[in-house]
């Protein structure tokens, strides 16, 4: 069988749909791995990863540590908040020195666009991407459509529609990128301000209104609002997006057929939805989590094969 | 490539029959006994001699499939990415005696990852090994086995394969050799 047809994992636009498909295949059976009595596999015994986060995560960097773990890999954990970052280092410096000490592989979030592409030219060590500014998260858009290739059978054919902050998310690039090359049908949905300009150029429907875009979908994939990213007032107020883009009981109720809602986290409750569907049985919110430790297992497990040794 | 018949379809049968009597023997009682195969190619053993063991005795024997590509020792070490098959194993292990199925018993290699993968699902009474061939005196570790169909005696460039009715359309199993040069 195949490796990966990249060196490193940047984003999902460098990915082809085979890679999807080889790491889909991967991923099933960690996913099996993660069930057992003992979640352990020696594979990675000889590998060091380091885990650069120079932004905020619970969820991600929660979840590549297990994954890591649970392949044998021996890890260091690095974030900005607690680091030499504060005292003016420079972000090769940081990782040099990081990698000096021998590591094999690098994953990063970094708040600016380009960051983990630009290291990957730079240093001598697989970069996996763990989010870099408004570009990329390879990793969610990836674990998001095994998930509704594990709910739905199949991604191609389906139609997807991805709600919220699209301007500010690189859950919704990645998404599109990756629904697309897997043969499915995007479409996003929010206020006209935070919809980018000319983003039908990516193949992309657009849609300002919740109701008919839910109607059209198979799965809605509804955004967090990015507060931390909008330097500007992008609309009048949360309580008047929740109002016209915010999902709850009601209008998922309402809608011809069941449709499977997702949410990348963290939710904030009561503003994109409402408790009641984060909490329903159509939602797929914690598989998407559980899903992220196998898929990332299988990304960090296929990447490192490629180590020279 | 030189191409050699080590059993034929006839003597294939006569072998698989002959290691479900062998099972039998040792394990009087199938309560506590269960067949796991080894992937990719233990699990056509591992379906003959369930097939035949069933008939034989005339009641189900509990069965499994172990696939061991994230315990080699050789990844890395080799071009291309191992892609995975298919473990499934859903019943308990612990306190069972184990044997252990696979085709052609080399280097021992395989063994003795399908040995650290098990212990992953409890810790069984006793693991034994059943291998349809063995190839002699080509073991890197020291592991044998306790059924065999067919001991034989290979340089480490012939190569053995075994084919079965489903996948090559004759159950048989042959031995490859590099022509002799001069």
């Amino acid at each position: 069988m195949d490796n990966l047809s990249v060196e490193h994992l940047i984003g999902i636009r460098d990915l082809t749909e085979k890679d999807i498909q080889i790491i889909f295949q991967t991923a099933d059976s960690f996913k099996e791995v993660i069930n057992r009595p003992i979640k352990k596999v020696p594979s990675l015994r000889d590998i060091t990863i380091a885990n650069l986060f120079f932004e905020n995560s619970t969820r991600t960097r929660l979840s590549f540590e297990l994954a890591q773990k649970r392949l044998s890999a021996d890890i260091v954990n690095f974030s900005a908040a607690s680091s030499s970052v504060k005292k003016g280092e420079t972000l090769i410096d940081t990782v040099n020195n990081i990698l000096s000490m021998k590591v094999d592989m690098v994953v990063m979030r970094h708040p600016n666009p380009g960051a983990a592409q630009f290291l990957s030219t730079k240093v001598k060590a697989k970069i996996v991407n763990a989010g870099d500014g408004t570009h990329e998260h390879p990793t969610q858009a990836l674990l998001d459509s095994y998930s509704i290739r594990e709910k739905l059978g199949d991604v191609a054919g389906r139609k997807v529609v991805i709600v919220g902050d699209i301007l500010h998310s690189r859950v919704a690039l990645s998404n599109i990128y990756c629904l697309q090359k897997l043969g499915a049908e995007v479409m996003v949905c929010g206020p006209t301000t935070l919809i980018p300009k000319h983003i039908e150029q990516l193949g992309v429907k657009v849609e300002h209104n919740l109701r008919k875009a839910l109607n059209w979908c198979d799965v809605a994939n509804m955004l967090r609002i990015q507060l931390e990213r909008q330097d500007i007032k992008y609309f009048p107020s949360l309580r008047e997006y929740s109002m016209q883009f915010g999902l709850d009981k009601a209008l998922l109720d309402s809608l011809d057929k069941e449709i499977v809602v997702m949410h990348p986290g963290p939710i904030n409750r009561g503003v994109e939805i409402t408790s009641d569907v984060a909490d329903s049985k159509q939602s797929i919110i914690l598989n998407q989590v559980e899903n992220g430790v196998a898929v990332r297992m299988a990304v960090i497990y296929l990447l490192a094969s490629k180590i020279d040794r | 490539m030189e191409k050699q018949v080590i059993l034929s379809s006839k003597q294939f049968e006569l072998t698989i029959n002959r290691l479900c009597h062998q099972i039998i023997e040792n394990h009087a009682n199938f309560d506590e006994t269960v067949l796991i195969g080894l992937q990719p190619r233990g699990v056509h053993v591992l379906d003959r001699l369930k097939t035949q063991l069933e008939s034989i005795l005339g009641r189900t024997i509990t069965c499994g499939k172990l696939d061991i590509t994230f315990y080699r020792d050789d990844f890395r070490r080799r071009e291309k990415a191992i892609i995975p098959s298919v473990t499934n194993i859903d019943f308990v292990i612990e306190n069972k005696q184990v044997i252990l199925i696979d085709d052609v018993l080399f280097t021992g290699r395989t063994i003795r990852s399908g040995i650290d993968a098990l212990m992953a699902f409890g810790r069984p009474e006793k693991v034994e090994l059943l291998t349809l061939i063995d190839r002699r005196f080509t073991r890197h570790l020291p592991i044998q086995a306790d059924y065999i169909g067919k001991s034989i005696d290979t340089l480490t460039t012939e190569r053995v394969n075994v084919e079965w009715k489903e996948i090559e359309g004759t159950d048989q199993v042959v031995l490859y050799s590099q022509e002799a040069h001069g």
